[in-house]
């Protein structure tokens, strides 16, 4: 009961600081000093309070999109294990119902988009849908792969300490190779789209959100920061998928976890450079041949 | 009792359109048809209902004064899993249809229309309750012919003539298969009724050309690829609430057809499992990629019926398989999943076709790049069609969701095993996640295209919606938040039709302990009291601070216009630059040159590849081949003879 609240009040407390602690990653490489740390928070508190101006023409979709993109991955969080603990819930199953979650949380989102009639919108949404058909196999090759490892079919198992790195090394880092991929494409950091850009005819996510403002603008930024916390532990729970036995301390080693996975992602924003839009499909196929080649090496 | 509930309701579809045709169009016609339609339907509904609750199994023959045939009819879980679909639609489609396609639009066409739309619904019933070789044959053709008629309702139209001549091609030649098939099934089982062949017929040879006909018999009504050539053209052409028919039901009679007889061969060997596993995932990639490039709503939708029957092929590959691995387990969860997509694949395409008609209907335009900003218009529609949309994409919390479901936890559960066999079942898994983000981007696309934004073309006028029209729908969409909140209601009838289509060792554990069907739901509910919670959170949010109205940022261009939206076809450009190699776009157009382009043109199509490069050429063939067998043809007389002179003197010679 107890680590289930743990787990609730994490999930909904924490994500706004990892894209604070990211652009602080990237100031100290450009050699700023950077936003404070609880910016995301302050950002939020802001955006709640301020009226909003909507686009002419746009009905209930355009607000059902940010909706849709808090609740998905705040629901799809129950199903990951933090940590040592396993998810509040669990079932043989699960991870599709984690995936398909998360295309819910898309296919409003970029509903939204189109929503508002605007060209660039339209064309935020068609990359954003067009990039996840290919990231989708990749996560799908790599729960195979990792359903082989461990012999279930639920992600609290699946992820749970086991023998996997033991037993099946060499999959394992091609699985965790190709979700780093998947974790940085589909929260639309550097290399494929970058947060911060000034050119609309560019970018991919927040293209789709342009018309967004005010309080259904605070729940967009909100939604996007569940779920690269959530993407981000389940790629954590891969590559770390040991537990320490003092329950508290593993908490503490979840969120120190957490923090790393986000210091990475603001290095490998800070030393890479975007991608043009026409790689950007090879690199993410890439990314499904490296976890198919994953599932390969457990075929016996 | 049940069987005979059936039969009446077949019967009374078929009668209640027979006044019609000798009344004058309009009023009485129209009632009693329609009456006939849906009271029959909710005859058969009522029985296939008590039949797919209860289990019990009826048959009952009538002698047939013809030899090896009788009026053998049966009743049993897996029947009346199919049939409770196709009553349930041909009633709503009925209704919505006796207004969309009525006397005053269509006064030539809409009485003989309703007589064939009664006829098919029947013959469909019967197809899936007879149990002899013959009688099956004769409902298959009447429903072949009838959905024939139906295909080219408009007689006006060029395009539905066309598309009715390629049906009628190709379910001709899938009876001709079938017979070929029917009469191999007769040799190897020794009788014309639909009974088990005997163990170790299905890994001769003979049991293999057994498979690969019934494969193409029955692909060719299921619109498995490449067998689906017909497909695209009826669905596109016939009226909404045809298609509703046609793809909600119809099709599936080849899905039925398939399982019926795989259930019927003891041992399958792994290699038909091996081999529908295949075809499925071939059938919903590709079918999806298809819909993806069209600009045509309703050629979308039945692109979708490709992509729909793949996954239930897929699904019962996972089922076959299972059975000849001797893993009753997967068995039972391959055929649930695959037959449960058949029930909601019955529910929401229909709904997206009723939509989708309206919309057509509205917009006086097919092509969704002249459409947008229709929601305004049809808010309902919009409504029921995006319920729809969801539905389709296999996304919580509706029922689409948890049939994909079990079908992913059949091959996740035989991809974890050990063995060259899991490996089939590893690739399949990811191909179904590649078909379900682009039916997911199709979608977005679909709907955002017609309903959203702003009209692209000619503003539509307002039109209203009548409840002849939403209603219909309505009742489709709340089936499916139904079977999508409570999955676990329709796993026993589930759980007993995959009894009946893989007989043999029964598995240790039930249905709802393989898989959780209970939990699927209450996920369902729960996401939508998240989705509410949030909502309600956004919506006092912007209540407690002004909420304007301003025009869409365009980046401070200074006239914008409705024609600079996104369209259908841009949306979809990067998918369907995936899959080029298959869908083979053709586009026109002068690319842009100089620093002040004059006008230009630009248009881009995806047709139907397995049509125009493989169809297409080898008819032409055939009729050059045919045309140089005209020289022998002179037309004169002393040549005939001369053509029987020399057959004697060879003949002569040979004896």
């Amino acid at each position: 009961m107890i680590d289930t609240l743990v787990h609730v009040l994490l999930v909904l407390a924490l994500p706004p600081l990892l894209p604070g602690v990211i652009a602080r990653i990237k100031a100290a490489f450009a050699g700023r000093n950077g936003p404070p740390l609880l910016q995301g928070y302050y950002d939020l508190a802001k955006l709640l309070r301020k009226g909003s101006v909507l686009p002419e023409g746009s009905g209930w979709v355009f607000l059902a999109g940010p909706v849709a993109g808090v609740a998905a991955p705040l629901f799809a969080s129950l199903l990951l294990p933090f940590g040592g603990h396993s998810a509040p819930v669990s079932f043989a199953g699960d991870m599709i119902l984690f995936a398909y979650l998360f295309a819910f949380g898309r296919f409003f989102t970029a509903a939204a988009a189109l929503d508002t009639g605007s060209a660039f919108e339209g064309m935020g949404a068609a990359r954003e849908v067009a990039f996840s058909c290919l990231a989708e196999p990749a996560l799908f090759f790599g729960f195979v792969a990792l359903a082989r490892i461990s012999g279930s079919l639920s992600l609290s198992t699946m992820l749970g300490a086991g023998p996997g790195w033991v037993m099946a090394g060499a999959p394992l880092v091609l699985v965790a190779a190709s979700w780093a991929i998947v974790l940085l494409a589909e929260n639309c950091r550097i290399p494929f789209d970058d947060p911060n850009t000034h050119l609309e005819l560019t970018m991919i996510h927040e293209v789709m959100v342009l018309d967004h403002g005010g309080p259904a603008f605070g729940l967009v930024l909100y939604g996007a920061s569940v779920k690269l916390f959530v993407l981000s532990s389940l790629f954590l729970r891969v590559v770390v998928p040991f537990s320490v036995t003092d329950p508290g301390l593993d908490w503490l080693a979840f969120v120190a976890g957490i923090l790393l996975v986000a210091i990475a992602i603001g290095v490998v924003e800070s030393v890479l450079a975007r991608l043009r839009l026409v790689k950007v499909p090879q690199l993410l196929v890439g990314a499904c041949l490296l976890s198919a080649f994953g599932m390969l090496l457990l075929a016996r | 009792m049940s069987l005979l509930l059936v039969l009446a309701g077949a019967f009374v579809c078929v009668a209640g359109g027979v006044p019609g045709l000798f009344l004058p169009p309009g009023g009485a016609a129209r009632r009693i048809a329609t009456g006939g339609s849906v009271g029959g339907s909710l005859l058969g509904l009522a029985g296939a209902g008590i039949a797919a609750v209860t289990g019990h199994v009826e048959t009952f023959t009538l002698p047939w004064p013809l030899p090896g045939a009788s009026l053998h009819v049966g009743l049993d879980a897996l029947s009346a899993l199919f049939l409770v679909p196709l009553f349930l639609v041909s009633a709503l489609a009925a209704v919505s249809g006796a207004r969309s396609f009525g006397d005053e639009d269509h006064p030539a066409d809409a009485r003989r229309t309703r007589f064939f739309f009664g006829t098919a619904t029947g013959a469909i019933a019967l197809v899936l309750v007879a149990r002899n070789v013959f009688f099956f044959l004769a409902a298959w053709e009447v429903m072949a012919l009838a959905a024939f008629f139906l295909v080219g309702a408009d007689r006006e139209s060029r395009e539905a003539r066309d598309a009715s001549r390629l049906y009628l091609f190709a379910t001709h030649v899938s009876t001709l298969v079938l017979f070929g098939f029917f009469a191999l099934f007769r040799s190897l089982s020794g009788s014309t009724e639909l009974v088990p062949l005997p163990r170790g017929v299905a890994g001769t040879h003979a049991g293999t050309a057994l498979f690969v006909l019934a494969l193409v018999g029955f692909g060719l009504k299921a619109g498995l690829l490449p067998l689906h050539v017909w497909l695209p053209p009826a669905h596109a052409a016939a009226p909404a609430h045809v298609s509703a028919l046609m793809s909600g039901v119809l099709i599936k009679t080849g899905i039925y057809g398939i399982v019926r007889i795989t259930s019927l061969v003891p041992d399958p060997p792994a290699a038909w499992g091996d081999t529908l596993l295949v075809l499925g995932a071939v059938s919903a990639v590709l079918g999806v990629a298809f819909a993806l490039g069209q600009h045509d709503l309703k050629r979308l939708l039945a692109w979708h019926s490709v992509e729909n029957i793949g996954i239930i092929v897929l699904g019962l590959g996972a089922g076959v398989a299972g059975r000849a691995a001797g893993r009753p387990e997967w068995a039972l969860l391959g055929f649930a999943g695959g037959l449960f997509h058949v029930v909601n694949h019955g529910l929401f395409k229909p709904l997206l076709f009723l939509g989708a008609g309206e919309a057509v209907h509205v917009a006086g335009t097919r092509d969704m790049d002249r459409m947008g900003g229709l929601g305004r218009l049809l808010p309902k529609t919009a409504f029921l069609f995006l319920a729809g949309a969801v539905a389709i994409s296999g996304l919580p919390p509706l029922n689409g969701f948890a049939s994909e479901w079990l079908v992913y936890l059949g091959l996740f559960d035989r991809a974890r095993a050990t063995g060259p066999d899991a490996l089939r079942a590893a690739f399949a898994a990811p191909a179904l996640a590649l078909t379900g983000a682009l039916a997911l981007a199709c979608f977005v696309k679909a709907h955002g295209a017609v309903f959203l934004g702003s009209a692209r073309g000619e503003e539509p006028h307002a039109h209203g919606e009548p409840r002849s029209h939403v209603g219909p729908m309505a009742t489709l969409a709340a089936a499916c938040v139904l079977l999508g909140f409570w999955p676990a209601g329709i796993a026993p009838v589930l759980a007993r039709a995959a009894a009946i289509a893989a007989p043999g060792p029964v598995p240790a554990t039930s249905l709802a302990q393989l898989a959780s069907l209970r939990t699927v739901g209450f996920s369902a509910l729960a996401l939508v009291l998240l989705l509410g919670a949030v909502s309600f959170f956004l919506r006092s949010r912007l209540a407690a601070a002004p909420a304007t109205a301003g025009p869409t940022w365009d980046c401070g261009y200074a006239r914008p216009t409705a024609r600079m939206q996104y369209t259908a076809s841009s949306f979809a450009r990067g998918p369907v630059g995936y899959f080029r190699w298959a869908l083979r776009p053709r586009s026109k157009g002068a690319p842009v040159a100089r620093l002040f382009p004059v006008a230009a043109r630009f248009e881009s199509h995806v047709l139907d590849t397995v049509l125009d490069r493989a169809i297409v050429p080898a008819f032409r063939a055939g009729a050059w081949l045919a045309r140089q067998g005209r020289i022998l043809q002179q037309g004169r007389i002393q040549l005939y003879i001369l053509y029987v002179v020399v057959t004697l003197v060879v003949l002569l010679f040979q004896v």
